[in-house]
């Protein structure tokens, strides 16, 4: 488990408690959920490839139908994130590489029409070779999509996001591998396919093994900043994604011989990677709201020290 | 001042960047505190204590400044044998009549021998000395709980900044008035401007801080019952002929000129009808035959004398001490007319207000017909302001006034040409006053607006030629001459409106001339011939402001100067010169009998020639200074739960003592600001300030609720813990804690709140007739008040254990 | 790009937001808060002259926070006055001792009222004027997905409403807490330095109605050396602890547009300390973006090779 931070409680003042930032506008669920459906659709998409790569066709179409229908919804909730949601198409009035939101909503975008695209060519039978370069094509965005969000957290003034610039795009990742291998487990154990079941488990190793290092690196900075994820509504957050995710690549490697334990695998697997994001979105909040965060953070004039 | 007039304070900020020392008192640490070099926390009501202290500091470190103390003040006087100051009689002067509450001045008049020496026993600097030799820095310790450290350090720091090269001034928001010695307040501050030579002086002066609404104008031009315009007395019932209303003024120095200034008056009001031979129609004016301030007219509403009302700007149901007598009489009214910019409590006092609550009026059983009328704001007309230092400065028509809003101007000039028209042919000789009057401005604009140039015009005064007046100068005893206000003569001198005038500062000089116009004749500073010595020269370069050019024979310097152009500073005046010839070219101070400033004052006082220290009406402490404790000749109705002499000294039931004051974030009774969203977002509920100390005492939480009690009425506020407010410990130890209370809620506008002037007693100055509202006793404990008739219960309850045994409505007998 | 674009001295903002030469010289707001006297004209002035709307019926409570009833900088309050109590040590000799009386009547000592045991404390009372700083390099502008929010000849930051759609990132990039979504409205909001009184030639609303130039407006190059004029005086004067805030170019925001001068550490105001453009950081953020996308396809890769061969077999 993590060690306490060796950073003594800091000296600070403040006015009247209050918050230096303002705490995010962003809610739940939807914010955790457009990032867990983002990455669901980024790794999805690059299943689909592999799986095509590898012939097995019940996995692409897995990947593919996946990838799209994951992308719509994260789109959606993006959408209803916004003050006004009519104007979403603003998000392409410029392409603005200082805005990672602007990056990802051209992400996005591009990602949601080559996903369809995929999907649509794949259900239709027709233009196969167009809906495999679409599907090809969306494995580079979705790689992006999967990976963005952690720039897109990071790049703000909320203590906790912006001091995790390194362990958000990992982490997310890993959530975006978990959850890849949760669609394919679900695939597999409902198609059962089995050439989808082996790749899916080993998905869910290497993906927990990427999301629980990326959290374990979280909670194990010493850094002031890095508390929302060691104390609170964050940390238990945190250690039920871990605990919900090795228990899903555990799971999923009974997947092969019980269908049930396929099921449960990709739910805890998904469970796992939702609640990291709630997790990250709890961080952020409680370092936004008090002032130590900041006040610590700039007193102390040097970058996060880690061990 | 920070608190109350934000934008005259950036003066005192600009000073305190040029180096200037500020010093604050205050009972409360305020906005203005943050401002000063240091802050002087003080009990309110002690302040003639830590004044006099101040004067005994000058007297006994022979700190005055002799020379112009020696000529400009009536220190030399000689007091006759048969005066006794306060040390004689213990907290009394001579003439005292203890059955009707008032003084004989007789023996308070000077013989008429004068000891430039200053050593007689009998002289005014002597009696000076010797009267405030008890206000000591330990006696300032003892009454006002400040401690003698930061006593030296504020009468050193006033010392040493005055004198021939600096000058130190006083400023004061006129809450130091609002006590039963409130105007010897002020004249305890004058006496110390004088001795240290800080009076008719760039840089002194004692500055009133009036209100914001012309407040200055509604006494120059007055809205007060005993003064008519520029100050000229109202007439009195023994006023029988002009003779001896004139007989009441001064014959020497500048208010020997009486009769052109009122001649003029009565010319400019009644025209043709005004002459000498029927005395100018003074005989006419109604005539005074007591007290008719607003506190016993409320008192005469409820005994139904008086049937009806008009209410112009003013909210007595919110902003009047006493608040519940004055709803109670708005109540027994026939009629009442509310003109103001919004509905304010003293126009819904029969639906709203605490007595309907509590079941002690009823809605249905109350008579009063309530007439509002929307007023036009000022920048919905044109007009004048006269602001705290007197100068007039106009104002343009911005935009026309919304629906049936109307200037105060339109409505009291229709008015009175309706009234006029209803008793045009009325044979009544009591008619005659308003047949009379010159009533005939022009008017214009869809509304027939008056034009308020033309009211301008008169009040600036005309020649027999009709030609507009350049100064008060001018004016004629003779009736030839009209003039609405002499002071005001000039404003609109050579047909030019002069208040209008916007001159910047970066182009004219730093007296600012040209911007506006000051009365009187356009002088900045008044009494300035105190400027210069004797023979005419400045006491210092750095201090110069007036002085006498022999080459050209005049006085000259950067201001008009205050005395005639031409008077020699030698001029000695021949025995039997009345009028402004009788002074001398050294007297500097032109309005007075002698031209001295008073050091003493024989005449014009009720309660004494010289300042003494009394404890407030309701107090938790005796008077420490004198055998006397209150003010023998304070203004007090006994009818009117006038309880504080039974209450003083009561610290268990009423342990602590209060002051109201206001926020810069809402203006007076709240009927200008509570109504605007800005501004009542700023301060959105009432509060009250208490130290951690009395909050730890008394179970008070920050944020929370309390419920502060009287002897007349229980509010709650909200809870703001803060160490601005300091307890004080007093002479036996004890430890006074005083709360504070910003007074703007009422149940009307956007935020609304209890009244806290429902608080306190009716006790008045007897010389203007002010409401002791600074400060009474009060208890405090945590929680809201109680509703509907047990809140009449709770504060019966309160009266029952302070040993009041009286009419308290609610009482006993009506459960 | 060049480094400076996200981070460090800038000495044309304007230029670098592509006016061209001759556009107008950077203005700001110098407030000095040693003279501030919390009279909150600059709200009143502030939201007047803006149209900002007024607030909800139930939001009229007292904060218990002092005179401050705004509490923050907001969507609908852009300027907001903050009231610190404070106990320092006294100047003159020892205050009054604190005491009070317990239920008993005896004398007892508070230690509450912070008077008695330090031998006198005396009460400071701050208050300052805060306002959007108008950063050199402003996260808001950086991160704003729309283009909503914009770098003006002047150089000031605005946003623009009719293009804004309410994402809410400039929210969370803001450093110093200033810039808010509206309710109701949904888009973002926040002072414009009166964007339309500039372009008329007029001082921003806030510095006009000031009484004591607390809120001093003008180019702010001559801003810089007014501050530092004030700040030898107030030093010469006693006051060490004045200190500028926001005006030095090499801090992290490289300088601010709106610059104070305080009486006490900014965290004392609810500033922060030593604010940092969050965008300083974005390469590296990217390159840890790219490098996790390269670990996403790798892990995908391992997870379907190796054993491909054996996805036939039964």
């Amino acid at each position: 488990m993590s060690e306490q931070p060796q950073v003594p409680p800091a000296e600070f003042s403040s006015y009247y408690g209050r918050p230096i930032l303002k705490v995010t506008r962003w809610r739940e669920p939807h914010l955790p959920a457009y990032l867990f459906l983002g990455e669901l659709s980024g790794a999805a998409a690059v299943l689909g490839v592999a799986a095509g790569l590898t012939r097995r066709p019940g996995l692409v179409r897995a990947g593919r139908l996946v990838a799209a229908a994951a992308a719509a919804g994260g789109a959606a909730f993006l959408t209803a994130e916004l003050g006004r949601p009519e104007r979403f198409l603003h998000m392409l009035r410029v392409a603005k590489p200082t805005s990672p939101m602007s990056m990802g909503s051209w992400i996005l975008v591009s990602h949601s029409g080559l996903t369809s695209a995929a999907a649509a060519s794949d259900l239709t039978g027709l233009l196969g070779p167009l809906g495999t370069a679409a599907a090809v094509a969306s494995a580079i965005t979705g790689s992006l999509l999967a990976a963005y969000p952690g720039v897109l957290l990071a790049d703000t003034a909320v203590p906790a996001w912006h001091s995790s610039y390194r362990e958000l795009p990992l982490l997310f990742a890993g959530g975006a591998l978990t959850a890849a291998a949760a669609a394919g487990l679900v695939a597999g154990a409902l198609t059962g396919d089995p050439a989808s079941l082996g790749p899916a488990q080993r998905l869910a190793l290497v993906g927990a093994a990427l999301e629980g290092g990326a959290e374990l690196a979280l909670e194990r900075r010493s850094d002031i900043a890095a508390e929302p994820y060691q104390e609170g509504d964050g940390a238990r957050l945190l250690r039920y994604a871990r605990i919900a995710t090795i228990s899903g690549a555990v799971t999923a490697l009974a997947a092969r011989r019980s269908r049930p334990a396929a099921l449960a695998a990709a739910a805890l697997l998904a469970g796992g990677g939702i609640c990291a994001k709630f997790a990250v979105h709890r961080a952020g909040i409680a370092s936004a709201k008090d002032p130590k965060y900041v006040v610590a953070t700039q007193q102390s004039h040097s970058p996060p020290t880690r061990r | 001042m920070a608190e109350c007039h934000p934008v005259a304070f950036q003066w005192v900020v600009e000073a305190k960047k040029r180096g200037a020392t500020i010093i604050h008192v205050d009972p409360r640490f305020t906005r203005t505190s943050a401002l000063a070099t240091f802050h002087v926390p003080s009990r309110v009501g002690g302040d003639i204590v830590l004044l006099g202290a101040l004067v005994n500091h000058v007297l006994s470190g022979r700190h005055e400044f002799t020379e112009y103390v020696r000529a400009y003040t009536n220190a030399a006087d000689i007091l006759p044998l048969d005066f006794h100051d306060t040390e004689d009689s213990d907290g009394l002067f001579s003439g005292y009549d203890p059955v009707s509450r008032t003084y004989d001045n007789s023996s308070w008049q000077p013989t008429g021998e004068r000891d430039l020496t200053l050593t007689d026993p009998r002289c005014v600097f002597q009696v000076l000395k010797r009267h405030f030799a008890r206000y000591t820095p330990e006696l300032v310790e003892r009454v006002c709980g400040i401690s003698q450290a930061d006593f030296g350090r504020l009468a050193d720091t006033l010392v040493r900044c005055s004198g021939r090269e600096q000058t130190t001034a006083w400023v004061y928001a006129v809450g130091w008035t609002q006590h039963t010695t409130g105007v010897q307040h002020i004249r305890t501050a004058a006496i110390l401007q004088l001795l240290l030579g800080n009076m008719g002086r760039p840089g002194g002066g004692i500055l009133a801080l009036r209100g914001h609404a012309s407040i200055q104008g509604s006494t120059d031009i007055p809205t007060l019952f005993d003064l008519l315009p520029g100050y000229l007395p109202m007439p009195r019932r023994e006023d029988q002929s002009l003779d001896a209303y004139l007989a009441r003024l001064p014959n020497t120095g500048f208010w020997g000129n009486k009769l052109s200034y009122l001649a003029s008056l009565m010319k400019a009001w009644f025209g043709d009808a005004a002459t000498a031979a029927n005395d100018f129609c003074l005989s006419s004016l109604p005539r005074l035959s007591g007290d008719h301030g607003t506190y016993r007219t409320v008192l005469d509403m409820i005994e139904g004398k008086v049937k009806g009302y008009f209410l112009w700007g003013q909210n007595p149901a919110v902003g009047s001490a006493g608040g519940r007598l004055q709803r109670l009489a708005l109540a027994k009214l026939d009629w009442l007319v509310v003109r103001d910019l919004a509905l304010i409590e003293s126009a819904t006092f029969w639906q709203d207000s605490p007595e309907v609550a509590t079941g002690e009026l009823a809605t249905d059983q109350i008579g009063t017909e309530v007439f509002f009328l929307p007023a036009a704001a000022h920048v919905e007309k044109a007009g004048s302001f006269t602001n705290t230092q007197r100068m007039l400065q106009w104002h343009y028509k911005a935009l026309e006034p919304p629906g049936d809003a109307r200037s105060d101007l339109w409505f009291a000039y229709h008015l009175g040409k309706r009234i006029r028209a209803a008793v045009a042919s009325s044979p009544e000789p009591r008619d005659a006053l308003l047949q009379n009057l010159t009533w005939d401005y022009n008017e214009s604009g869809e509304l027939a607006e008056p034009d308020a140039e033309a009211v301008l015009r008169e009040v600036n005064g005309r020649g027999p030629d009709g030609s507009l007046l350049s100064g008060f100068a001018q004016l004629k005893p003779d009736g030839s001459t009209a003039c609405g206000n002499w002071i005001y003569s000039g404003c609109f001198a050579g047909g030019v409106n002069q208040t209008a005038r916007r001159k910047p500062q970066s182009e004219q000089s730093w007296v600012a001339p040209e911007w506006g116009w000051a009365w009187p004749a356009n002088r900045r500073i008044l009494y300035n011939r105190a400027s210069a010595d004797p023979e005419g020269r400045p006491w210092s370069e750095a201090k110069a402001y007036i002085w006498w050019n022999e080459a050209k024979g005049e006085w000259t310097g950067h201001d008009v100067p205050d005395i005639e152009k031409n008077k020699s500073p030698d001029y000695i005046p021949p025995d039997g010169a009345v009028g402004p010839a009788a002074l001398a070219g050294s007297d500097p101070f032109i309005m007075q009998r002698d031209g001295k400033g008073a050091l003493f004052v024989p005449s014009g006082l009720k309660d004494g020639p010289l300042p003494t220290h009394y404890e407030p009406a309701e107090s938790l402490v005796r008077n420490d200074a004198y055998k006397q404790d209150k003010s023998p000749v304070s203004i007090l109705y006994p009818k009117a739960e006038a309880t504080f002499e039974q209450l003083s000294g009561d610290t268990i039931t009423f342990p602590y003592i209060f002051t109201t004051y206001r926020l810069t974030e809402h203006h007076t009774a709240g009927g200008m600001s509570r109504t605007l969203s800005r501004l009542a977002e700023l301060q959105p509920e009432l509060f009250c300030e208490v130290s951690p100390a009395l909050a730890a005492e008394r179970g008070l939480e920050n944020g929370g609720w309390a419920t502060i009690v009287t002897a007349r009425a229980a509010i709650e506020a909200r809870v703001l813990v803060t160490r601005r407010v300091r307890p004080l410990r007093l002479a036996d130890g004890a430890v006074v804690h005083q709360v504070g209370l910003p007074y703007h809620w009422g149940s009307q506008g956007l935020v609304t709140g209890d009244v806290v002037n429902d608080l306190l007693p009716f006790a008045l100055d007897p010389n203007v007739f002010i409401q002791e509202s600074k400060v009474a006793t009060c208890d405090i404990q945590p929680g809201r008040r109680p509703r509907g008739p047990a809140l009449t219960g709770l504060v019966r309850s309160y009266r029952e254990r302070a040993g009041l045994d009286d009419e308290w409505p609610g009482g006993r007998d009506d459960e | 790009m060049t480094s400076n674009r996200l981070y460090g001295p800038l000495d044309d903002v304007s230029g670098d937001a592509g006016y061209v030469a001759g556009h107008p010289q950077r203005v700001g707001f110098f407030t000095d808060t040693s003279v501030c006297i919390g009279c909150k004209a600059c709200e009143v002035a502030c939201k007047e002259w803006n149209g900002l709307p007024d607030p909800e019926a139930d939001a009229l409570v007292l904060t218990g926070m002092s005179y401050d009833n705004t509490a923050e900088l907001g969507a609908n309050s852009w300027r907001h006055v903050a009231f610190i109590e404070q106990a320092v040590p006294a100047a003159s000799a020892p205050a009054l001792s604190a005491l009070s009386r317990d239920a008993e009547g005896e004398l007892i000592i508070s230690a509450s009222v912070g008077d008695t045991d330090d031998g006198g404390s005396a009460t400071r009372w701050l208050m300052a004027s805060d306002v959007c700083k108008h950063c050199t390099h402003a996260a808001c502008l950086d991160v704003c997905p729309t283009g909503a929010l914009v770098r003006t000849e002047f150089g000031t930051v605005i946003v623009q409403p009719d293009v804004c759609n309410g994402c809410a990132y400039c929210v969370s990039a803001c450093p110093f807490g200033v810039i808010d979504r509206r309710e109701g409205d949904g888009r973002a909001w926040k002072c414009t330095m009166c964007y339309d009184r500039l372009r008329g030639g007029l001082e921003p609303a806030c510095a006009k109605a000031c009484p004591t130039d607390s809120i001093q407006f003008g180019p702010l190059s001559e801003l810089r050396e007014t501050a530092q004029a004030r700040l030898a005086e107030l030093h010469a004067a006693g006051v060490p602890e004045a200190r500028l805030y926001g005006d030095d170019p090499d801090d992290g925001v490289g300088g601010t547009g709106a610059f104070f001068l305080l009486l006490d550490e900014p965290a004392v105001y609810g500033l922060p300390p030593d604010p940092v453009v969050t965008t300083r950081d974005l390469p590296a953020m990217w390159r840890w973006a790219g490098i996790a996308a390269g670990v996403l396809a790798a892990g995908v890769a391992v997870a379907f090779t190796g054993r491909a061969g054996r996805a036939g077999r039964p």
